[in-house]
């Protein structure tokens, strides 16, 4: 018999750290080669942990929520043939298996969503927590016995009991009408219940950067509206006569490649600013962010080398990227290296909005929705397609004349649409 | 050789056999149980019902005897009272064998075919039985393993001559002058203080700091301190090494070096370790949680069809365990969905006085992250207490400080194994303190404890 101890991989350049979001396995668990044990959160992307040996697991390295060093122990396993900790209990004498462990050699990696995990509120006990054993839903064994039978799991039902306890008529309710009634409650009452949840996964590593932007960036925002009547002309006409392989354009591709062309002629604002080291890093490349919504919270792919991409490329690109943070398969690549970002949260409506820099960036465009207004054109109001663009910029960088230059130029470049294209 | 085929067939027929065999009877299920020895298993025959039996008849001789020292304020007198012990086993026996029977009527009853032999496995659903009358062999569509456990045998001290385990001790004929028991668990307690009571010298040597160390110190103050008024001896931290060259001593390590106690029985209660394997159990190669079967939640074990339940699938080895999985598996057979969805698996020594516990102690609770509220209240403020002369002990309770929320129960106390029907129940129903100090409990009973820990806890008790 002997022990083999899965070390926290390195999962990207740079990464000293990740956080472990979830067991797949618990201790006394037998386990099989290749099965996964456990999924772990760098700043963008899940990781899962796979094992490279069978046997039984005799040891966690930590907590779902715990941030675990890269090489640090993760999981320790008996293995019938000798283990890898006959010899050397250290940690780093051991670069042959870890560097079997990296995730880019051993396996594909997988980046499954992870919503936050709820956990039931203890006050004053931030680390430890209930054991599931006494986290099962509160309810007689009657009314358990009950739910089986009718092939309910009580966990998705809200007891009206005392301490939350689930009655038999509130099995009895949820079977007649299911899951989106409320429970039947006569009347207004005051409601006094708290729910603590721990922030675990992506959404901590979401609040975590908000912070950082929020306070080492001093934002300066800068909105302009701009007439896109003839752009979605254009676009009209393009998407129409699209062929069968291209997808189709939304506004998105377009502004992408209207801020490669602004760009270059404002290199300060594709960059990324190191304040601790006091250097701007201006980028020839310009990957552009694209902040999305996933189930488990805002992601943003990148869209590397829009410089190079034709806005028909653009467009695919952007598809697969969102498709792929949607469903959770992005790779850490694709998750990181941004040198500018967008923000569009013009689907749901909305005039201005104050985006966030993605640090280390110093500009972020942000697209409010289109809408037809009357435009006064000198003699008469005329009803044009009319968007806002907020912009956010670090204002240690970039001084407030040239962020207005910079949306002023993206303005007449997305009136004239034929700018966008014509070379140099 | 004879064939028979059954839809369920049960491999041992104690507790959990058993009762899944009945369970599967009723309904209407073509079952067979196969047993070795006789219906009851452990429990029965060589475990808790003799084990009470000879508690409770040490207890009479114990309280006469006291009562003959002239030592009771009651005004009671007795002469010099005596013991036969073939006696008290054959009342015992009388008992037992009640039971035996008793599940051999339940399980016809149910029309449950009982086979008489050791079975061994051929396959996953084929066993062969030895049976009086030759080979039977009996398919099955579904097994359920209940074979139970054994007592651990130390490698320093086999089983044999001196050397006894607690079934042998359950049917000693001849009082042992001198006892030592090895293994301060339950079962070395409960009957180490047996025999003090029926006039052994006794002493208990125990390898941890501690005897019964599953229990918190609260609760095992009360039976220290009663092990001490009557008279064992219990050396803590301290090994037993082996048998001394003449075979009549017991060597022991400990804190202060080497020693040998005299004995004239040595009990070996070290705990119990699974019949997981032999049998032919080792072929069918189901997955394996250190030495016990693996299973989940339904008590599948890794192999498709093959159920285990009881002491072979693990801690805590309780026969009310078992009876709780043997019956869960007897319905999932005949298609009913149950899982194991238990919230306690109340736990009961008895020694001197009882200590009985049911979900979380205060430390377990803190330690699962919750902020919890204890209540604790003694019995030398309870009535019903004081008029049995037995005033050690108290009801504890231990409830989440923001729902109130009973997590768990836990007394020490003459007599209080009967509250664990009232312990296991408020854990099971979800009740919150309230529940239980607002309903009336019996005055003048030692149960008035447990509705007065669940006031104190929420700082009103009426009596303290």
């Amino acid at each position: 018999m002997g022990e083999f101890t899965i070390k926290m991989p390195d999962v990207g350049e740079g990464v000293a750290e990740a956080e472990l979001v979830e067991w797949l396995v618990k201790v006394g668990d037998p386990v099989r080669e290749d099965m996964t044990v456990a999924a772990v959160m760098t700043d963008k992307a899940t990781v899962e942990i796979p094992t490279p040996v069978s046997g039984t697991v005799i040891w966690l390295g930590g907590e779902i929520g715990d941030t675990i060093a890269v090489r640090a122990p993760l999981i320790r396993i008996e293995t019938e043939g000798d283990g890898n900790d006959v010899a050397a209990p250290q940690p780093v004498t051991e670069p042959a298996k870890t560097e079997e462990q990296k995730p880019e050699h051993a396996a594909p990696i997988r980046t499954p969503e992870k919503p936050a995990t709820p956990v039931a509120s203890t006050t004053a006990a931030p680390s430890p927590r209930p054991s599931p054993e006494m986290d099962k839903p509160l309810a007689s064994p009657s009314v358990r016995l009950l739910a089986r039978d009718s092939g309910i799991d009580l966990r998705q039902i809200r007891g009206t009991g005392p301490a939350g306890r689930i009655l038999r008529e509130d099995v009895e309710h949820f079977l007649a009408h299911g899951k989106e009634a409320p429970p039947a409650q006569q009347g207004l009452a005051k409601r006094t219940s708290k729910e603590e949840i721990k922030l675990t996964g992506l959404r901590r590593r979401i609040a975590e950067k908000m912070t950082l932007s929020a306070s080492r960036i001093p934002h300066i925002t800068y909105v302009e509206e701009v007439d896109v009547t003839a752009l979605e002309e254009l676009r009209a006409t393009m998407n129409g006569a699209r062929k069968a392989d291209q997808p189709k354009l939304t506004l998105l591709p377009f502004l992408m490649r209207t801020m490669v062309k602004a760009v270059s002629e404002q290199p300060d604002l594709n960059a990324t600013f190191d304040d601790d080291a006091g250097v701007l890093t201006r980028s020839g490349a310009v990957h552009v962010g694209i902040a999305t919504q996933t189930p488990s919270g805002l992601t943003v792919p990148v869209v590397r080398h829009a410089e190079a991409r034709s806005i028909w490329d653009c467009a695919a690109e952007m598809n697969r990227l969102a498709e792929a943070a949607r469903s959770g398969t992005a790779t850490r690549d694709e998750l990181t290296g941004s040198t500018i970002t967008i923000s569009s949260l013009g689907a749901l409506g909305g005039i201005v909005s104050t985006p966030v820099i993605n640090h280390p960036e110093v500009a972020i465009v942000g697209v409010n929705k289109i809408a037809t207004r009357p435009v006064w054109d000198g003699a008469q109001f005329v009803p044009r397609k009319m968007m806002n663009l907020s912009s956010s910029f670090d204002h240690r960088i970039i001084d407030g004349f040239d962020a207005a230059t910079f949306v002023q130029r993206l303005r007449t470049l997305l009136e004239t649409p034929a700018l966008i294209f014509i070379e140099g | 050789m004879k064939e028979i085929s059954c839809k369920l067939l049960v491999i041992g027929a104690g507790p959990g056999g058993y009762a899944c065999a009945i369970r599967a009877g009723q309904l209407g299920i073509d079952t067979v149980i196969v047993e070795a020895a006789k219906p009851g298993g452990t429990c029965l025959t060589i475990g808790c019902i003799p084990s009470k039996a000879l508690i409770h008849a040490a207890e009479v001789f114990d309280a006469t005897r006291q009562m003959a020292g002239g030592r009771n304020a009651m005004g009671i007198r007795v002469d010099q009272p005596s013991i036969d012990l073939a006696g008290t086993m054959a009342w015992k026996d009388g008992i037992v064998g009640r039971l035996t029977s008793g599940v051999s009527g339940l399980l016809q009853k149910a029309r449950v075919k009982i086979v008489s032999g050791r079975a061994r496995f051929r396959d996953g659903k084929t066993v062969e039985v030895e049976t009086e009358t030759g080979q039977q062999i009996v398919r099955a569509e579904t097994v359920v393993i209940a074979t139970g456990s054994d007592p651990v045998e130390l490698a320093a001290l086999p089983f044999g001559g001196r050397v006894i385990s607690s079934t042998e001790a359950l049917s000693l004929r001849q009082m042992p002058k001198r006892l030592i028991v090895v293994g301060g668990g339950y079962i070395g307690l409960e009957l180490g203080t047996a025999f003090a009571k029926l006039g052994s010298e006794v002493t208990v040597v125990e390898a941890t700091a501690q005897v019964l160390p599953i229990y918190d110190a609260d609760l095992i103050k009360p039976v220290t301190r009663r092990l001490t008024e009557q008279g064992i001896k219990v050396f803590t931290n301290t090994k037993a090494i082996g048998l001394s060259e003449k075979g009549d001593a017991l060597v022991v390590e400990g804190p202060d070096g080497q020693q040998e106690l005299p004995a004239d029985q040595i009990l070996a209660a070290v705990g119990r370790r699974p019949r997981s394997i032999g049998s032919g159990l080792e072929d069918l190669d189901l997955d394996r949680s250190g030495p016990y079967l693996r299973i989940d939640d339904r008590c599948r074990t890794s192999m498709r069809g093959i159920y285990a339940i009881g002491d072979v699938t693990g801690e805590p080895m309780l026969a009310h365990r078992a009876i709780a999985q043997g019956e869960m598996v007897a319905e999932i057979v005949a298609g009913k969905k149950r899982a194991w969805d238990k919230r306690c698996i109340p736990s009961i020594c008895f020694t001197d006085p009882e200590i009985v516990s049911a979900g979380l102690s205060p430390s377990e609770a803190r330690a699962q992250g919750y902020d919890v509220k204890v209540g604790q209240f003694p019995f030398t403020a309870n009535g019903r207490a004081m008029t049995m002369q037995d005033e050690d002990g108290f009801v504890r309770v231990v409830a989440r400080a923001d729902t109130n929320l009973v997590l768990g129960l836990q007394a020490v106390g003459s007599g209080v194994s009967e509250l664990s029907a009232a312990f296991s129940m408020a854990i099971e129903m979800g009740t919150r303190l309230e529940d239980i100090a607002g309903t009336i409990h019996v005055h003048p009973t030692r149960s008035e404890a447990l509705q007065e820990a669940a006031l104190k806890a929420m700082g009103h008790a009426l009596h303290i």
